[in-house]
């Protein structure tokens, strides 16, 4: 696959379609993925890849790539498209700045799941039916995809692509997936317990604000929390529940709006599953208003955007307030 | 920093006898910028109002707050106060110390805790106020009313008599509503044709007035002054402009087996029909549900015999976009349905009738040409049961809470006419209380029960079973003598519970004007603003806002018609200047708030901007248009970047405003 879009890339480039590509290229080391823009066909030869490590969503950098000369070349994975499709739904990416060839995905590593089988030295990696082979500093690995996907590919919602010039390979369908079993647990919780589960998820936080970085929902202009009027940029939290109202008000910023991609979670240093609280909201909205996926298209008018007579009354909180 | 003066008012003991105003204005008086503080006993009265602007000249004041009632009530009077002493009418805040606290608390220490609580909320807020300008905007001189009943045509002629132009749209085929159904009127008994058809055709024939029967409001954007209004033209396949009205294609249809609605289903219209001979327009509108043309391209008989070639089968329905000042709503009434009350047999018996059923048995243009006939055998009935108050003032969940108001009337004149016209007839009337509150009204139930011999009966009717030789077995208390009574009767009569029209609600919704539990429209003020909605430019008419007999619609008509030619009276309206605004700096462009305008209010430019890193950078960026904003907010709520804010009530004087009450 990385041949195959390389050869597309540098085709794109050399008949003048795109001036750059945004694209993957590896870090320090072979598993540590970062997103990159190559400018000429011998960058591409050079550093492009892709493998099961890139797991990065790059809808966002378009916000800013787009804005500048030319067409940029963009590769993105089914569930990059609805970010990709929300953004330009939002204005925020320049659509004829940008040619989006759609690509294939069967998954992403999580990375910390080779660490949890002690997995160590990684130097490349590979696929065999169901397994993947890990080739390491200490010999090779096989390890069974479901061991060793991150959570939101083994829940992937969808395999179709909702948006692009071209497509290499085959379009997927939408899947019926299990992403809402967790919200569902921690909806069967007593208030109690919830706010136990959470308060001890947000313990960990230690405010990199990477979750906020990558999102690309939490593309304003002027965020907030960086916004000296708003009040609360760069203030010292008066406790640590104040710390923790960072994620959930990062939530309702994001509801509505979030495709569910699962960045935040990703990106977390201290694995704090905040996809779960954008679930909560999606599944929230699907059962207020709807079935509503952000990033589907670019017309419909997204729920919270929309009034309808037949809306939930604001009552329905009391109803749906879990057990007591 | 602002200057500040507090003023406490004791509303006569509306607010004194619950709240410590002294203590409220001492405590305020230590607020930070709170240069003076006052309590006096009317705040609105002209002393009062001295005292706020001596104070305003006195000390410089930047700012002031005045604890008194509901912003609703006075805050125009104290801003107009304010501005007559120099100030910013915008710099003026009212802490609602009365509906929000002294009306609603009992213990005094409570309530004085509270009070002081709101005053700082909003001392917190007036610190953040700027002065604002009000801008002006254009009034379109048009009116439009919905509904084309009696409430309507009298607001239309009002307001057309008055030099305006008036639109009325009303959803049949032709106007004449309610009354156009009814045979004689309370308390005068005079003919309802008589005194309505005239000014149907005074409608009609209004130089300033166009009718559009057979239509429905589709859709309402803008604000007072300039509403925009679409209107769907529904197909009648008649071309209106052509048909003369003759009625040959009304007699020759050969379809005719409708149920005619306008004798509420008691006989057979043809599928192409005029509602009754005195229609206005009086054109033929073919059913499409029924006209074999319509539903299989066979027939055609209309159009062979109108010598007009009015007939149009092709017709589609057409949308009309209309500007308009003012929106009247006379959306009218509609007995309900009797689902809930198989007590009383109605869907049994044909001879279980509803008192608009009655009104139309008894009408001379009615099913049975005026003869009171009962309708499973067009015998001459003997003996007939009035039960009122079916689904009124029932607070069991199966009919209305509400009385609806006009029954112990109609069902005394009911009772009346019947024992004019038929000596021979037992009339018996079972009620709850008799209530005849207006003009002659208590003096025509008197005659009813005295000198026409109608035997009223205080007692609700349990139960009414047909028997098998067809009469009808009525099962009843009666409260005064406390027996139970037993009545066979030939006819009973339903004094069916009124409510507001279908059409009510999804058209108060349109218009963003409010209803109440029981979707009557709900007025600005119950008793000083009784026919204008709380949403401006919005006017009331007849039942749409509560049950109400003819002298009460017209005289509301009037009144509605009144208030609307005082607002397209005017060239322009001072705008609101609490509208929103647009950080460009940080919006995003993302069209959220303009999503959710209703106004329609917010468009996007694209512009330069020159970024940090001394680029330049064009950015799609929101803009109000300030003269069509009517400062809802919706926008300021939506915008997920916060770039939207609202002046007068921008997201840091409202969180000033928490944190002073949390504080």
């Amino acid at each position: 696959m990385q041949r195959i879009m390389a050869e597309k890339a540098k085709e794109l480039l050399q008949n003048g379609t795109v001036n750059r590509v945004l694209g993957w290229k590896k870090g320090e080391f072979v598993y540590d993925i970062t997103p990159a823009v190559f400018n000429n066909t011998e960058e591409i030869d050079a550093e492009f890849v892709y493998d099961d490590f890139c797991a990065n969503n790059l809808s966002k950098y378009l916000i800013k790539e787009s804005r500048k000369e030319g067409k940029v070349l963009v590769f993105l994975k089914p569930c990059d498209t609805y970010s990709f499709n929300q953004l330009l739904k939002e204005h925020r990416i320049w659509r004829d700045h940008v040619y989006a060839v759609g690509i294939p995905c069967d998954g992403k590593i999580d990375l910390d799941c080779l660490k949890k089988q002690d997995i160590q030295g990684i130097v490349g990696i590979e696929t065999q039916n169901d397994n993947f082979i890990i080739h390491t500093l200490y010999g090779d690995h096989t390890i069974a995809k479901e061991d060793a996907l991150a959570e939101r590919c083994l829940n992937c919602k969808s395999k179709k692509h909702v948006i692009y010039d071209e497509l290499i390979g085959r379009d997927g369908e939408v899947l019926d997936s299990h992403r809402f079993d967790m919200v569902e647990k921690i909806e069967a919780m007593t208030p109690d317990e919830r706010f136990a589960f959470w308060r001890g998820e947000f313990s960990r936080c230690i405010r990199c604000n990477a979750c906020r970085n990558v999102c690309p929902a939490c593309s304003c202009e002027n965020c907030v929390f960086d916004n000296p009027k708003s009040g609360i940029a760069n203030k010292a939290a008066a406790d640590s529940f104040e710390e923790n109202m960072f994620h959930i008000i990062r939530a309702f910023h994001v509801a509505g709006r979030c495709t569910d991609c699962g960045e935040c979670s990703r990106v977390c240093p201290q694995n704090i599953p905040l996809h779960l609280l954008n679930r909560k909201f999606i599944k929230d909205i699907n059962e207020f208003y709807g079935t509503y996926q952000a990033g589907e298209d670019t017309e419909s008018r997204a729920p919270l955007n929309i009034y309808n007579t037949e809306d939930v009354e604001p009552s329905i909180v009391y109803k749906k307030g879990g057990n007591h | 920093m602002q200057k500040i003066g507090v003023f406490v008012c004791w509303c006569g003991s509306n607010i004194a006898a619950t709240v410590d105003v002294s203590a409220v204005s001492e405590a305020l008086s230590h607020e930070p910028g709170v240069v003076y503080a006052t309590n006096y006993q009317y705040m609105c009265s002209e002393a009062g109002q001295n005292t706020i602007k001596d104070a305003i000249k006195k000390y410089g004041l930047t700012g002031i707050v005045i604890c008194s009632c509901s912003p609703r009530m006075h805050e125009a009077t104290f801003r107009k106060t304010a501005a007559a002493a120099g100030l910013n009418p915008y710099m003026v805040e009212i802490a609602n110390i009365r509906e929000q606290c002294s009306w609603i608390h009992k213990d005094m220490a409570t309530a004085t805790e509270k009070a002081i609580i709101l005053g700082k909320a909003a001392i917190a807020k007036v610190h953040l106020n700027a002065p604002l300008t009000a801008s002006q905007s254009p009034v379109v001189k048009r009116a439009l009313v919905i509904g084309g009943g009696i409430a309507g045509i009298q607001t239309a002629l009002d307001i057309a008599d008055a030099g305006f132009e008036v639109d009325i749209v009303e959803k049949s085929p032709t106007i004449g509503g309610k009354m156009s159904q009814l045979d004689k009127t309370f308390p005068t008994l005079d003919c309802a044709a008589c005194i309505l058809t005239p000014k149907m055709v005074d409608v009609a024939q209004h130089e300033k007035i166009k009718i559009y029967s057979y239509s429905e409001v589709e859709a309402v954007k803008g604000f007072v002054g300039n509403f925009e209004v679409t209107i769907r033209k529904k197909a009648r396949y008649v071309n209106e402009n052509v048909c003369t009205g003759c009625g040959l294609c009304t007699e020759k249809c050969p379809q005719k087996n409708v149920p005619n609605e306008f004798n509420l289903g008691m006989d057979k219209r043809r599928a192409i029909y005029i509602p009754f001979a005195q229609a206005v327009p009086k054109v033929a509108t073919i059913d499409a549900n029924y006209c074999m043309k319509l539903k299989t391209g066979k027939c055609g008989l209309c159009e062979k015999i109108c010598t007009a070639g009015a007939i149009d089968y092709s017709q589609k329905d057409q949308l009309i976009e209309q500007k308009y000042g003012a929106i009247v709503v006379a959306t009218g009434f509609n007995p309900i349905k009797l689902d809930n009350f198989e007590e009383y047999s109605y869907s049994q018996s044909p001879d279980v009738v509803t008192s608009l059923e009655f009104e139309r048995i008894t009408n001379a243009a009615g099913p049975t040409s005026g003869q009171l006939l009962r309708p499973s055998d067009g015998k001459h009935p003997h003996t007939i049961v009035f039960v009122q108050c079916v689904g009124s003032r029932d607070t069991s969940g199966c009919g209305k809470p509400y009385c609806s108001k006009i029954c112990c009337m109609y069902t005394a004149k009911h009772a009346m006419l019947t024992r004019e016209k038929y000596p021979d007839t037992d009339v018996y009337v079972f009620y709850i209380d008799v209530r005849t509150p207006g003009k002659n009204f208590d003096e025509f139930y008197r005659r009813a029960a005295e000198e026409y011999g109608v035997h009223y009966i205080k007692g609700m009717v349990g139960k009414v079973a047909p028997k098998a030789d067809g009469k009808l077995m009525v099962q009843a208390s009666d409260l005064i003598s406390n027996e139970q009574l037993h009545i066979d009767a030939d006819m009973v009569v339903l004094a069916t519970a009124i409510e507001p029209d279908k059409s009510a609600r999804p058209l108060a919704t349109m218009l963003t004007a409010s209803m109440d539990t029981n979707d009557f429209f709900t007025e600005a003020h119950p008793k000083l603003r009784p026919v204008e909605s709380p949403t401006a430019g919005i006017f009331l008419s007849g039942t749409c806002q509560g049950p109400k007999d003819i002298p009460e619609t017209v005289s509301q008509a009037g009144a509605a018609a009144a208030k609307v030619i005082g607002l397209l009276a005017k060239d322009t309206l001072t705008a609101n200047p609490c509208v929103a605004h647009s950080d460009e700096m940080m919006c995003n462009g993302c069209s959220s708030c303009e999503k959710v305008c209703p106004y329609g209010a917010i468009t996007y430019v694209d512009k330069e901007f020159r970024m940090p890193d001394r680029t330049v950078a064009i950015r799609r960026v929101a803009v109000v248009n300030e003269a069509v904003c009517q400062g809802c907010g919706a926008c300021t709520v939506a915008c997920p970047s916060g770039a939207m804010d609202l002046k007068g009530f921008s997201n840091s004087q409202i969180m000033a405003e928490v944190d002073a009450i949390c504080k």
